[in-house]
């Protein structure tokens, strides 16, 4: 990672404004979200929206066709254009042509993408941008920070201080006198324009129109007053039908900005007069620059089905922390990120792609339904593919990728690392290595991996056997999780048998990029697993469980491996979670938790993948309530602990500030114990903990569950 | 709960103010006794409740107010009188055939808007009326919801950035709405050029609007 991104997440990370900000609104945003879609059946609505979406990516071509005829039949001229400079060229020979010296613009994110404003200026053409968070930015020459709100990064003071040179006049901080500095600014500026130009949310094919949704009344007085108006529409924004704008409509506010609607829905459709008696000179650019490209590769098309609500940004653990001008360019966040890729280039992206955890909360919300974090790790292995693995990754897969090396080498860290180990943890690494840990304190490699104290705990033969894959961090360093997960599984009357072969579940490669790597520890486990009858296949990691349920299947289909997924498929069949599992052994009889004693408050932190990916969130709350503790949630319970596997090493920055949210939501539980079904978050959560001298717990529900079952 | 009560909770809850006239008198009434307490200059853009009204009588008590509307005097109005076509109950939206430039000159720069509404205009969603206000009827529509307003500043929510501050909202029992008859023959270039996408795409606009 470049030093230079690395100083720009450290400045951002050291801006209390921004973060603040983006904090309170984050916060904010989910309450007023959930109260915008009240009555709304949200799954109905993304996947109407997905499904007509991605049908206008499908038929971009056949959609801009019929767009152009409708338009043109209506009396608006229809530019159409893959290359950005024609654009531009296409917009300036407009301006000259019709002697335009002055510009009204609303918001288009397309112009920012080909940086229209630069080539008019060189033009000399005088350029506003008029929507308030834009023109702030455009006058202290930023770039905005957050796709809906461009300025969020901004106090109030320095947007005074902005306007008081603009305007020539000291001006103090107080909001509504700075909203009417702007209005009375820009009005002149709106007046006096010979040129607005705006973007579009929806274009409709089937009537050529342009729909644009505005809160402050700008789009519209662009649209109006002056003689002549340019749009520039992506050709994603594309629909076929014109009811095809009611489900964006209804979503698009709610994500953005959490409202109903907005203040202003405007649907144009060809020229109107003008208030001067002409008619409007509309001009219409649908720009391509590589949209239809994209929506020809198989991954990425997906990503097209975007409407720019931005609420992927909202629920971002790291947006939060670092904004949009470290985390994406014109484009911000998690789909900025990919878009990005796209529009800029793929080697543009590479510093912010590295910036996601992967936690699934974008996933959630997104009402395009676009799997952000999968075209995500799409990116990183097309970078891996593009520019190799850093020596130093190569160097650990490469440990990695062969099982009886990589075993051994863990065996011996436990030995090495005795002068820096104490009651379980290592809390100063020597030297290089003490940068990516010194906020939370490291477990210790443990004496005895869980693999050779399995041995030791006798099975009794039953016919329903079970297979526990352990993964790396309870193998090694957390064996009592492991023994705790035999002990309520064989009360239940289940044999477990641990097959010897299974290793690393390839999530590590994984997320890096390395597929290959991640590829050949899916082959090694799956024959491992599968040697032996079972009934199941249970781990007690939601990280392990989802690659051997899903990731083993979509990284050989990645790398066209399809020889190998039918045994994946029978494998990922028989995999389950410990805690689904146990409930359901619970609930059919076979397992009784001890009644009836009151146990300590308790709260619980969800772990990324078993509450988004695996669904399994119930569970394990269930189980912990049955056993007799009092359950206290706490405040974004489901928030990513910031671990993230290998994340936190390799971006130690972020991760600590993550973890220093979630443990203050922890604490302010005043639970002294907190559960949680994940090692790694486990490990993340209790390295920090140690770290503050705190005496909360932090127990996996395996190992609560396992003192309270009845024996 | 009925329409109007449901369009007057929601438009109120993003700080629009609605009144109800029973007759197009009192609207006339409600209407100078507005000018009275907001007084300066004023431009009223061509709806049926002007077309009925007095005119002269209109100059006479609201001597601010004109009939014609330019850019010029409607940026220089304190009061911006526009008419509204539909209305939309669930988000308190306004529904308006903008394609005459008056309409929208005397509902975006004053700094307030009274926008008279027909009661009968009221429709439960936005499908609605847009089954019964379609492009082809109209090169401009707009939509408005409550007065403008932005929180680029620091998230703070504040009214009247470009549009206007105030919106007055004044439905008229009495004033006939619009022809709700099906739009007609706007789909023959889709047709003609259909591909043949999913049924509910492409088809459901002309299947909605034949119902």
């Amino acid at each position: 990672m470049p030093d230079a991104f690395r100083q720009s997440i450290d400045t951002a990370l050291h801006n209390p404004n921004l973060t603040g900000a983006l904090g309170r609104f984050s916060e904010a945003y989910k309450i007023s979200r959930a109260k915008a879609y009240e009555g709304v059946d949200f799954e109905a609505v993304r996947t109407r929206i997905a499904e007509l979406k991605s049908y206008a990516a499908g038929h971009l071509e056949q959609l801009s066709e019929l767009f152009t005829r409708n338009a043109e039949a209506r009396g608006a001229k229809v530019f159409r254009t893959n290359d950005p400079e024609k654009v531009n060229q296409y917009i300036l020979d407009v301006a000259r042509v019709n002697g335009v010296t002055s510009v009204v613009k609303s918001k288009s994110m397309a112009s920012e993408e080909i940086h229209l404003n630069a080539h008019l200026e060189a033009a000399g053409i005088s350029v506003a941008e008029t929507d308030l968070g834009e023109w702030i930015v455009q006058l202290a020459g930023e770039r905005p920070s957050h796709m809906v709100m461009p300025a969020i990064h901004m106090t109030k003071e320095q947007v005074a201080a902005l306007f008081s040179k603009e305007v020539n006049e000291r001006l103090t901080s107080d909001i509504p006198q700075l909203v009417r500095v702007a209005r009375n600014e820009l009005r002149a500026k709106f007046l006096n324009a010979g040129m607005g130009i705006s973007g579009a949310n929806i274009a409709v094919a089937e009537t050529g129109s342009i729909v644009i949704v505005s809160n402050e009344g700008n789009a519209r007085l662009v649209t109006t007053l002056p003689k002549i108006h340019i749009a520039i529409v992506g050709i994603e924004k594309l629909v076929a039908a014109f009811d095809d704008i009611i489900p964006i409509l209804t979503a698009l506010p709610r994500s953005a900005t959490a409202q109903l609607i907005t203040s202003y829905v405007s649907i144009i459709t060809g020229p109107s007069p003008t208030p001067d008696g002409d008619m409007k000179d509309l001009h219409i650019v649908l720009m391509d620059n590589r949209r239809t490209e994209m929506s020809q590769d198989p991954k990425f098309k997906q990503a097209l089905q975007c409407i720019r609500c931005a609420s992927c940004l909202n629920v971002c653990p790291v947006f939060r922390l670092v904004g949009g001008h470290v985390f994406g360019k014109i484009y911000t966040g998690g789909i900025g990120t990919i878009l990005t890729a796209w529009f800029d280039e793929l080697k543009q992206s590479e510093d912010i792609q590295s910036l996601c955890i992967q936690c699934g909360n974008c996933t959630e919300v997104c009402p395009a339904k676009i799997d952000i974090p999968d075209m995500i790790l799409e990116l990183r292995r097309r970078l891996v593919k593009e520019d190799g693995q850093s020596l130093k990754e190569k160097t650990i897969f490469a440990v990695v990728n062969n099982r009886r090396v990589f075993h051994s080498m863990l065996r011996a860290a436990s030995v090495m690392q005795k002068p820096f180990a104490s009651g379980g943890f290592i809390r100063h690494l020597p030297m290089f290595l003490s940068g990516t840990c010194d906020f939370r304190s490291l477990p210790a490699i443990a004496a005895t991996p869980f693999r050779d104290s399995f041995k030791e705990i006798p099975q009794a033969k039953s016919k329903e056997k079970v297979a526990f894959f352990a993964g790396c961090l309870i193998d090694f360093a957390y064996p009592e999780m492991g023994a705790a997960v035999v002990k309520v599984l064989n009360q239940a009357g289940l044999e477990v048998v641990f097959p010897d072969r299974q290793t690393c579940c390839g999530a590590p490669a994984r997320y890096s990029g390395a597929y290959e790597v991640a590829a050949q520890n899916a082959k090694d486990n799956i024959e491992a697993l599968l040697q032996e009858d079972v009934s199941y296949v249970v781990s007690a990691c939601p990280t392990c469980t989802v690659a051997l349920i899903k990731e083993f299947t979509h990284t050989f289909e990645s790398l066209g491996m399809a020889d190998c997924l039918p045994r994946a498929a029978a494998l990922a069949a028989k995999v389950v979670d410990f805690s689904s599992l146990v409930k359901k052994l619970v609930d059919e009889g076979r397992l009784t938790l001890k009644p009836g004693e009151r146990l300590s408050k308790i709260t619980y932190h969800d772990s990324c993948h078993l509450k988004r990916t695996l669904r399994a969130d119930q569970p394990p709350r269930d189980l912990l309530q049955k056993a007799g503790f009092e359950l206290v949630e706490m405040f974004e319970a489901d928030m990513c602990c910031g671990m993230g596997g290998s994340y936190s090493l390799k971006l130690p920055e972020i991760s600590a500030p993550i973890l220093q949210r979630k443990l203050k939501n922890l604490k302010d539980t005043g639970a002294p114990m907190v559960a949680v079904d994940c090692p790694g978050c486990t490990m993340q959560i209790r390295g920090g903990l140690d770290r503050e001298g705190s005496s909360i717990q932090v127990r996996h529900t395996a190992e609560l569950l396992a003192d309270r079952i009845d024996c | 709960m009925p329409l109007f009560d449901t369009f007057k909770a929601r438009a109120e809850a993003v700080s629009a103010e609605v009144h109800r006239c029973a007759t197009k008198a009192e609207a006339l009434d409600f209407i100078l006794a507005f000018l009275r307490q907001e007084p300066g200059a004023a431009v009223w853009a061509n709806g049926p409740l002007l077309d009925d009204a007095d005119r002269l009588r209109l100059s006479e008590q609201a001597p601010g107010l004109a009939f014609e509307v330019t850019r010029e005097n409607a940026a220089a109005a304190h009061c911006g009188i526009s008419q509204m076509d539909w209305a939309i109950a669930d988000t308190g939206t306004l529904v308006q055939n903008a394609a005459a430039p008056e309409q929208r000159l005397a509902s975006m720069l004053p700094a307030i808007h009274i926008a008279l509404a027909p009661t009968a205009g009221l429709q439960p969603d936005m499908a609605s009326v847009l089954a019964r206000l379609h492009p082809n009827q109209s090169s401009y529509i707009s939509m408005i919801t409550g007065p403008s307003r932005t929180a680029d500043i620091e998230r703070v929510l504040t009214i009247g950035v470009h549009g206007p501050g105030r919106l007055v909202i004044v439905f008229v029992d009495e004033l006939v709405g619009q022809d709700s008859s099906p739009a007609a023959g706007v789909h023959a270039g889709l047709r003609a050029a259909g591909p043949g996408g999913p049924a509910q795409t492409w088809g459901a606009a002309p299947q909605r609007r034949e119902t």
